[in-house]
């Protein structure tokens, strides 16, 4: 019998986790095509390599001899059109590239992936294909991050998200002056609640940063030489810059597939099972959009985790193990210059009436740790922690239990994940929370593995 | 596509200001000055060629530092690091690693050149000589090449402890550890067994353990310590207690770590004078292959060295079977003792990274290896999925292990060589590792806490 053919277009996290599941469950041939790199590289990192904390080769999840390894053919290329019909890829032979993996004229499947990615957004902004315009989200956009700005005197980033800040660290570390629109009142406060919010700009604004609030931009204006030479903010103000960063955000990257009779909206309709309208084709990652998202998600995340999740879900669906998509509980995590974020379960922005929050932060307003939890039922549904790390294996299992509030407040040493030797910041959230409440909360758990295994044994036997 | 990292394009100098240029032109004109004493005669007197080496290093370490730090939140700051010449391998680093390595070969195989007894009477001259006034200061007695080395390598541990103390300040078992270490290498590596020497007791570095300490067992050590009355006995206890029963106890408990990077003056320099070449360390699996073998062969040598050294000593046959236990002593004496340990050990910082000794050739590091997989209560644990792959903590750790290769499958992280030091855990931007001693560490190391399909929720 003819081995089953796999073509997976895309090699991010979400296209490589489907190629190493299908690898583990099956003997079929596998693919991986890519027109943006040779070999998979994490793409959460392209800011260290322009900040010098890394070289590119230090962003690659695997060494090189893995994928011959285990099987894996790369291909480096850009596919001009797929014929679904027919089940092949057609590569655009004009398109060349640098490479050790050469694409073929076309390419045959039976079952196909694509795991596409995504582009950064553009409004429609006066003056944004200018050069020095730029979003940060291939290794490309890197590679034109680094060309132009080079020895610039300034800056300016367009929208208050997780890339708009890495962009502003980037520039940051290099010394080179930023100014960062947001439109909101609060920098990330459509994901973040309102004192989190307040942290992270504060913060910002204390590494030098520019940052403009309640500020969108109207228009980039141009140089003789076709050039950014500054922004028009909505306020009017004029700011000087020769970059030009757009972060409001991504969307997948579907344009090469509009007329192939794949059903698209904002980007690749999927069921449950992540396949499109046609059979044995899926679609994972930042290019799919869920038909029916599972409660409280949305129908596009794009986000590492969930890539992941996918790549292995699809995985199993096309070895034969159907699989429904099912990516557990919310968690996701960032850093902003020097403070981490790690947020698991549900914590929206502003607090529905059913859910209170109880919260904490450090006097420095570096650290902050919010639990929330149902008035009612007292149970937790969510944690938001600022430049703390805890246990998301125990904050699932907590959430997943309807745990109650004060039961994790007293076994909350057990989940705290900061270094040896420093000081529990954990233990004046629950102090908050005695003042707040007037009851007490006698701790029964400590730090370290020792103790977390105990609770985590406790939850799982209820 | 050109798979090289795009700091090639960027040549900029990663912004040392007026004062850091200074303070590094300071260090530099400081290595030519000794560069001087070494070819030369002292210009000066020996008490002002001291203080004029030592104030220069420190006050250049200090300044480079205090400029470093002084504007910059706490936080992980690597920024620049492989854009920089001295630290990414480029023309200064291979400059300095020949100096240094130049530096150890004098210093092990031709300490006349650097002084020692070149003096009529047999005196010192050149550099050995600026320590005269110190060494008869401590111990009534003229410097030795090893006490100018001890000198100068205690100063580094200290001077550049306190840059990595600044440098991590933002995180508490950094702050600790480095302490530790300084205080072990000023105090037990340093002061201690020299003012031993002036009384003219036995002396011995307390925490320098056999096999890393080969001549533990050589006839003269024992002897010395047998003739050296109760402190001396206590010595020789001590010194075997250390190995079998305080080292695995700890080693049980907390991992190699208690010793490789709180207590060990080989780790004590790494981590300080070499943290800046930490990420130099190469990270594939061919490595790991040549590290496991290398290391392990250095422990089976240590091994049968100091049997034939001991049957020797008790026997008095120095031969064993076809080979002289005496040839062997000086053969590792040799190979292992200086010229791994000490002229590649140190001399490679700025080629191969701050741990090619501990990684490659440390047989104390390989038994506490062999305990720490497999008899400790010490792992890394991996916070389940959180893991983004993006290299951080494989790149800075200075042993080579991929750490994200565990971390990306939500894997805890139990390997030979982590000494434990938690850099890895500090420089990952989400809070992903925690080094941490518990219970249950085979079963955790198996399990992968990613995978999500088949249900983690299960188990």
């Amino acid at each position: 019998m003819q081995r089953k053919k796999i073509v997976i277009l895309g090699n991010g996290i979400s296209g490589t986790t489907a190629a190493r599941f299908i690898r583990k469950l099956s003997n079929y041939e596998i693919t991986i095509v890519s027109e943006e790199t040779d070999h998979f590289f994490s793409r959460t990192a392209l800011m260290y390599i322009y900040m010098g904390h890394m070289k590119y080769e230090h962003t690659k999840p695997y060494e090189d001899f893995f994928w011959k390894k285990n099987r894996l053919n790369l291909i480096r290329g850009r596919v001009k059109e797929i014929d679904f019909d027919n089940k092949n890829l057609l590569f655009d032979p004009d398109k060349k590239f640098d490479t050790i993996f050469p694409a073929p004229a076309e390419l045959t499947y039976d079952y196909l992936i694509l795991a596409v990615g995504s582009q950064p957004n553009r409004f429609n902004w006066p003056g944004q294909d200018l050069n020095g315009v730029n979003g940060l989200y291939s290794f490309q956009d890197l590679q034109y991050m680094e060309q132009y700005t080079e020895g610039i005197e300034r800056g300016v980033i367009v929208g208050g998200g997780l890339i708009g800040v890495e962009m502003a660290e980037m520039m940051a570390s290099r010394k080179i002056p930023v100014t960062f629109l947001v439109r909101e009142s609060a920098f990330y406060s459509n994901n973040l609640p309102k004192e989190e919010a307040e942290l992270i700009s504060r913060h910002l604004k204390s590494h030098g940063i520019d940052l403009r609030l309640n500020t969108e931009l109207k228009e980039i204006t141009a140089d003789e030489h076709g050039r950014c030479s500054g922004v028009i903010t909505s306020k009017g103000d004029e700011v000087p810059c020769q970059f030009v960063g757009l972060t409001a955000g991504v969307h997948p990257n579907i344009d090469f597939l509009s007329n192939s009779g794949l059903q698209t909206d904002k980007g690749i309709l999927v069921d449950e099972y992540l396949e499109t309208n046609f059979k044995g084709v899926f679609a994972i990652g930042d290019c799919a959009q869920l038909k029916n998202p599972p409660e409280g998600r949305k129908p596009i995340e794009p986000v590492w985790y969930t890539g992941r999740i996918m790549g292995e879900t699809a995985a199993h669906t096309i070895c034969g193990k159907p699989q429904v998509y099912n990516p557990g509980i919310w968690f996701n995590s960032a850093k902003f210059f020097d403070i981490e974020y790690q947020v698991y379960g549900n914590v929206p922005p502003e607090n529905p009436p059913e859910i209170k929050s109880i919260y904490w932060e450090s006097e420095n307003g570096k650290k902050s740790i919010r639990i929330n939890y149902l008035k009612e039922e007292k149970c937790v549904t969510g944690f938001n922690l600022m430049g703390v790390r805890f246990r998301q294996e125990i904050c699932e299992q907590w959430i997943a239990h309807k745990t109650p509030i004060t039961e994790v407040l007293k076994n909350i040493s057990a989940a705290a994940f900061d270094p040896e030797l420093t000081s529990n910041p954990e233990k004046n959230l629950v102090k908050q929370y005695e003042i707040e409440t007037g009851t007490k909360i006698p701790s029964t758990s400590t730090r370290g593995w020792g103790s977390a295994l105990k609770v985590l044994r406790k939850l799982k036997n209820i | 596509m050109n798979d090289q990292s795009l700091s090639i394009s960027n040549p900029t100098p990663f912004f040392t200001d007026i004062y850091q240029k200074i303070a590094l032109t300071v260090a530099a004109l400081t290595v030519v000055y000794i560069g001087l004493l070494i070819v030369g005669s002292d210009p000066l007197t020996s008490i002002a060629s001291f203080w004029l080496i030592t104030l220069s290093f420190t006050f250049a370490s200090l300044l480079y530092t205090w400029r470093a730090y002084r504007n910059k939140s706490a936080g992980i700051k690597n920024d620049g690091v492989w854009f920089s010449s001295l630290i990414a391998r480029g023309a200064i680093g291979w400059m300095v690693g020949i100096v240094f390595t130049t530096f150890y070969v004098l210093l092990y195989w031709y300490p006349s050149t650097l002084g020692l007894g070149m003096g009529a009477d047999g005196s010192n001259t050149g550099l050995v000589a600026v320590f005269d006034p110190m060494s008869y200061w401590i111990k009534g007695k003229p410097a030795s090449e090893w006490f100018m080395y001890g000198f100068f390598y205690s100063l580094a541990i200290l001077v550049l402890g306190v840059k990595f103390f600044v440098k991590y300040r933002h995180n508490t078992y950094h702050k600790w550890r480095t302490v530790s270490v300084v205080f072990f290498q000023l105090a037990f590596a340093f002061t201690i067994p020299e003012i031993l020497m002036g009384l003219n007791l036995p002396y011995n570095n307390f925490f320098n353990m056999w096999p890393l300490n080969y001549y533990f067992f050589f006839d003269w050590n024992i002897n010395q310590m047998i003739e050296g009355g109760t402190l001396g006995i206590f010595m020789l206890v001590w010194g075997i207690a250390l190995v079998l029963i305080i080292s695995p106890v700890l080693a049980y408990f907390y991992g190699k770590r208690w010793y490789c990077s709180w207590v060990c003056g080989c780790g004590g320099l790494a981590e300080t004078a070499g943290d800046p070449f930490r990420h130099l360390s190469d990270k594939s699996l061919k490595a790991w292959r040549i590290e496991r073998w290398m290391v392990h062969l250095v422990l089976v040598f240590a091994v049968v060295m100091t049997a034939m050294v001991l049957y020797s000593y008790f026997s008095g046959n120095s031969k064993v079977l076809f080979l002289d236990s005496y040839d062997v002593r000086a053969w590792y004496g040799f190979l292992i003792g200086a010229s791994f340990s000490g002229v590649i050990g140190v001399g490679f910082y700025p080629l191969m990274g701050n741990r090619v000794w501990c990684r490659f050739g440390c047989p104390a590091a390989a038994i506490l290896g062999i305990q720490q997989r497999f008899f400790s209560r010490f792992r890394i644990t991996t916070n389940k999925s959180q893991c983004i792959s993006c290299g951080n903590c494989s790149t800075y750790c200075e042993m080579g292990i991929d750490v994200k290769w565990y971390a990306q499958r939500g894997q805890d992280i139990i390997r030979a060589s982590c000494v434990g030091c938690g850099i890895c855990a500090a420089v990952c931007p989400r809070g992903v590792l925690r080094l941490e001693n518990g219970p249950g560490i085979s079963q955790r190391a198996t399990e992968q806490r990613v995978i999500t399909v088949d249900g983690y929720q299960d188990n």
